[in-house]
């Protein structure tokens, strides 16, 4: 177990380093996509949180873009920066989230599925039919980053720092909520809700807190997204997305909060990999989708487990913390 | 003054009656069985006083107040906790991460201490209550196993633990024997004399006589939804209508 512990802590110093110093060996273009993807980070991450219980929800995307949406109308409307932006964002999420719990959670399984569905295309389809104040289809541009002093945000390299930064302080405290005591609770409303109830867990809510927990981090996401790129359309925020979102998770593995992350991670490196392939390419990204849940059905995060277990070191799963 | 009071319940789904105006109480301190062939409305009743249930009549009297209808988490707040048929474990946890989810419902979310880490006391004290209740139960030895692992028996006993975990005034236990050997069931009967020596009244249903009549202090018997007979374990065994009904075919 030791040697175990000892790769993982070198693993993190050199993936901590990494992150640091990865933008400055980068083309411009690729700085972009890492943005995007350390935003991504942040929508797998926080997704992670809302199928805790079980329930997989068809919103997350239209969430994201609930904060995108807030921070623009904030920015645009009252001048009000990121700083502001940011939490208000998230807080315009998290509430709608909370409201739609109302109906939503009366449903389980496929009707939550479709029912989560439905809610996010009526929000979306919002933006799309009132020019004023969503503008249309063409969406809202013109929102700026934020400057502080000298540091132009406007480039990439400074604000793919303070992206970082954010991720990373949200990415702590998601990861703090599913080790305590709520996490706990959310994992045993997954696998045994009427048994959950029958000692006292209201299950109800601890399903919105989930819901309004998750969506309030993908709202900053959103929040995030749009200062950089500057414009939010309501079909950035679509079905296409959000199938994206199920792949990264369910590629990555969703058995701890690490599995989703490296499924975004390595997806994209992948898919901009095969740029050269050029009409090939998303035959050759399916492909390779379908192979990975033939035969990594536990995700990329199960890689690590069976190799150790291939090279005959690690522990059984019945280890568990001593008490 | 009895723990618990039904009152005149009736359970019907659609045109059928599950349950038909059934009455009985349970004094503190005791096991109440309930007895009956299949199909009695055994477990009607127990999900009606847990609350899975919603009564079509009558009302069910808990501390003075008529539960009936309630959302199965609150009557579990309010003390009454029941374990269930099937061996229902979270079979992916240790035998001390099931116990420990018997404390959470007591607890209130609070998002913030969860995050800073500042809820260490509540831990502790979780922590502590569980081990009580597993060494209560004997089950210290396996509390690193998964639930999935134990035998039968132990399964039984992590139920009941789960459910002391949440620290109730009333157990209802669901044919805890169901499907035991001789032995099983001894160790079975003597962990639930334990539990009722801690301070528990009990509510049982189950279909093993023998234990029924070791451990009861009066029973309730049902037959298609009505009210059979009651009366002591003895009362029972010689009543004329329970022998035609449902110990007829037992010699």
């Amino acid at each position: 177990m030791k040697i175990i512990k000892l790769l993982k802590i070198i693993a993190a110093i050199i993936f901590i380093a990494g992150l640091i110093v990865v933008p400055h060996y980068l083309k411009f273009h690729f700085q972009d996509l890492l943005i995007f993807l350390t935003v991504n980070v942040l929508v797998v991450a926080s997704y992670r949180i809302v199928t805790l219980t079980g329930e997989w929800s068809l919103i997350h995307a239209v969430m994201m873009g609930v904060g995108a949406y807030t921070a623009a109308l904030l920015f645009k409307n009252f001048n009000l920066g990121m700083w502001f932006t940011l939490p208000l964002a998230g807080g315009m999420a998290g509430l709608i989230a909370a409201l739609l719990s109302f109906p939503l959670f009366r449903m389980t399984q496929f009707y939550f599925l479709i029912g989560s569905f439905a809610a996010g295309e009526a929000i979306r389809l919002t933006w799309m039919q009132f020019i004023v104040p969503f503008g249309g289809s063409g969406g809202i541009s013109g929102i700026e980053p934020p400057m502080i002093g000298s540091i132009d945000f406007m480039d990439p390299i400074p604000y793919y720092y303070l992206a970082l930064s954010v991720v990373a302080i949200c990415f702590f405290i998601l990861h703090r909520i599913e080790n305590s005591k709520i996490g706990l609770t959310l994992n045993a409303i997954h696998w045994k809700a009427p048994l959950a109830e029958s000692v006292g867990v209201d299950t109800w809510r601890y399903r919105t807190l989930a819901f309004t927990i998750g969506s309030f981090f993908v709202g900053i996401a959103g929040a995030l997204k749009v200062h950089y790129l500057g414009t939010v359309t309501p079909n950035q925020y679509g079905v296409g997305f959000m199938v994206f979102i199920l792949i990264w998770v369910i590629i990555g593995g969703y058995n701890t909060i690490y599995g989703p992350v490296i499924g975004v991670i390595l997806l994209t490196m992948f898919d901009e990999s095969i740029r050269g392939f050029g009409e090939l390419r998303p035959a050759i990204y399916g492909g390779v989708l379908i192979l990975s849940m033939l035969f990594l059905p536990l995700g990329l995060e199960s890689i690590p487990a069976r190799f150790f277990a291939w090279c005959g070191i690690g522990g059984s799963s019945s280890d568990g913390p001593p008490p | 003054m009895p723990i618990l009071d039904v009152k005149k319940v009736t359970k019907q789904f659609g045109g059928l009656t599950a349950l038909d105006d059934i009455s009985f109480q349970v004094k503190e301190g005791e096991i109440h069985g309930l007895i009956g062939p299949n199909g009695a409305g055994k477990s009607t009743i127990f999900k009606n006083i847990a609350g899975f249930y919603t009564p079509t009549k009558g009302e069910i009297i808990y501390q003075g107040k008529n539960i009936a209808g309630e959302q199965p988490h609150v009557i579990a707040k309010m003390g009454i906790v029941r374990t269930f048929q099937e061996t229902t474990l979270f079979q992916e946890m240790t035998v001390y991460e099931n116990a420990l989810l018997g404390c959470l419902g007591k607890s209130h979310i609070n998002l913030f201490s969860a995050i800073l880490g500042l809820d260490k006391q509540q831990q502790k004290a979780a922590r502590e209550k569980v081990l009580e209740v597993l060494d209560f139960m004997g089950l210290s030895d396996r509390r690193n196993q998964l639930a999935s692992e134990l035998p039968l028996g132990s399964q039984r006993a992590l139920a009941v633990s789960i459910a002391l975990a949440s620290e109730p005034e009333l157990m209802l236990m669901d044919e805890p024997f169901a499907g035991m050997n001789i032995e099983e069931t001894r160790h079975m009967m003597d962990l639930t004399r334990k539990v009722l020596e801690s301070g528990i009244t009990i509510i049982l249903v189950e279909h093993d006589m023998k234990a029924v009549m070791g451990l009861c202090h009066f029973l309730t018997v049902l037959n298609f939804g009505h009210l059979l007979a009651e009366g002591t374990p003895e009362e029972i065994r010689h009543n004329e209508k329970v022998i035609e009904a449902y110990l007829g075919g037992v010699k």
